[in-house]
């Protein structure tokens, strides 16, 4: 039966299936985006694949379009219905209005589609969140929020997911200007935020990144091996300063 | 958007049940108009007039054919140039015609085709464009406005609309024209003359434009010069030259001048 709604208002004025859906998203792996000058990075924790599984078919950072992408938490399922509206209306925009998206406008655009499940007969509220990033035409870095509600905000750095206010906390304590004053330096932020949550190190993490006028980069287990060792590197260092000054 | 409706994706969507797929799907999404296709299946514009022809044949409504607007770009921006006669066959039966369209304050459209068809789709352009500015928090770009009108009237294509407009504006990409017209046509170009006289306006401007920079009132000056020669030869055109600039702040109405005028101010240069 098409006629009834399921998103309906409690009488303290919840919405509670879109509160049950955020509790879902909270389930889900952490994602983790910091928006740097010339580049923006998106981290996910890689869940562990079962034995016989093929390691490809589980991706959660995905192109929009050739300057946009997005990492999400939550329902899967969900996830991939959303992005594909999204890639299609990236397309679409550039149809009609012969210009590639701004960030913001399919922010908008997939923020709108999800309040509309929020809204209409026979259907539950999307069960994610998601992380978009990308730079406009005249390259400005931009880092989007939405959820669940359909609600969209602008961040400098943000983390989705299981523990994201723990990785939320770390990011407000070491998002500097200097944190991110080069590309490399915005990658190391975001794979510290990570460890501060996933289990075993590197292997867990999938990064990508875009820089202007590039399209999206996933980097290799390799790549993000050299900078865990580093990041490990610069965490001795600082400890052994510390012990140092102490003993003087 | 009109790339969503053709590749209905996987999810059901239960928005689409009963959406018709004429009319103004384009970028209202649920919010319709309110109005109702005029196409319909039927549509004939077949006028059976008292003084018709001894055979009682049936006649097509005369549109504005017999017209000149012509619109160039330069260094400075658009020149859009328009003459302001209407005429029923042999009958003049009007001088005063405006046949520019204000679309918004940076945008224009020459009418050439159905008066009707023309004002009416380019005063729901400027809806259009108004809302895209709105949602997006900037001006809508020329390719984009020209975009939009364009898909608007391709889906009344072979229903009888009768229309050929130069959209012309400046947005941050520079100076913007393009010519589209009823039968689905979207051309960008640098210079465009529409109309039963726009031959002798291209002879005209071609040869005028052959310099590089033309300053603002050379190239105003040259836009009425084509207009008026238009008149001079064309029976179908007259009245008086509008002229707008479009520039980097928007339009402004340089002159109208009255044809018989500029003819006696041409002759009496040339003495």
């Amino acid at each position: 039966i098409y006629d009834r709604a399921i998103t309906v208002f409690s009488p303290d004025g919840h919405l509670f299936q879109v509160e049950y859906a955020q509790e879902a998203v909270k389930k889900g792996s952490t994602a983790v985006g910091i928006r740097g000058k010339d580049i923006v990075v998106l981290g996910v924790e890689k869940k562990s694949v079962a034995k016989l599984q093929e390691e490809r078919t589980v991706r959660k950072i995905c192109a929009l379009d050739d300057h946009v992408c997005m990492a999400f938490a939550g329902l899967t399922a969900d996830a991939r219905i959303v992005i594909n509206r999204a890639r299609v209306e990236c397309q679409s925009h550039r149809l009609t209005v012969e210009d590639p998206v701004t960030v913001e406008y399919i922010t908008r655009h997939i923020a709108t589609l999800k309040q509309r499940y929020t809204q209409s007969n026979g259907r539950r509220p999307f069960g994610i969140s998601a992380l978009i990033v990308g730079f406009d035409c005249d390259g400005t870095p931009r880092l989007y929020q939405t959820d669940p509600s359909g609600t969209y905000h602008a961040w400098k750095a943000n983390a989705i997911g299981r523990s994201a206010k723990t990785v939320r906390e770390f990011l407000e304590k070491n998002y500097t200007e200097e944190s991110i004053a080069t590309d490399n330096e915005a990658i190391k932020l975001a794979i510290k935020a990570l460890l501060e949550v996933v289990q075993s190190g590197g292997k867990n993490i999938e990064l990508a990144v875009i820089r202007r006028n590039q399209s999206l980069k996933l980097l290799e287990s390799k790549e993000i091996e050299t900078l865990v060792t580093e990041i490990e590197k610069e965490k001795e260092e600082e400890a052994e300063k510390k012990k140092q000054k102490k003993s003087t | 958007m009109a790339l969503a409706n053709v590749l209905q994706s996987e999810s059901v969507d239960f928005s689409n049940y009963g959406r018709k797929c004429r009319g103004f799907t384009s970028s209202l999404y649920e919010t319709e108009l309110g109005l109702e296709s005029v196409g319909g299946d039927n549509l004939s514009f077949a006028v059976r007039t008292a003084c018709s022809d001894g055979d009682g044949s049936e006649r097509k409504i005369q549109f504005l054919h017999g017209t000149t607007t012509l619109a160039f770009k330069f260094q400075h921006g658009v020149i859009v140039a328009v003459d302001s006669r209407a005429t029923a066959g042999a009958y003049i039966a009007s001088q005063t015609v405006k046949k520019v369209i204000e679309i918004n304050p940076y945008l224009l459209g020459t009418m050439a085709g159905g008066a009707a068809d023309c004002s009416f789709w380019e005063r729901l352009l400027a809806r259009q464009c108004r809302v895209y500015e709105l949602r997006n928090k900037e001006r809508i770009s020329v390719a984009a406005a020209s975009k939009l009108l364009a898909n608007m009237v391709y889906q009344y294509k072979g229903m009888g609309l009768s229309m050929g407009t130069m959209v012309c504006g400046w947005d941050k990409t520079g100076p913007g024209l393009y010519y589209v017209d009823s039968e689905g046509n979207r051309v960008c170009g640098d210079l465009f003359a529409v109309g039963s006289g726009s031959m002798y306006a291209y002879g005209i401007v071609d040869s005028g434009l052959k310099q590089k920079d033309l300053t603002v009132e050379e190239a105003c000056d040259l836009g009425c010069r084509a207009i008026y020669q238009a008149t001079y030869r064309d029976a179908y055109s007259g009245g008086q030259v509008n002229l707008y600039h479009v520039h980097s702040e928007g339009w402004n109405r340089v002159s109208q001048s009255d044809v018989l005028l500029l003819h006696q101010q041409y002759q009496a240069e040339k003495a």
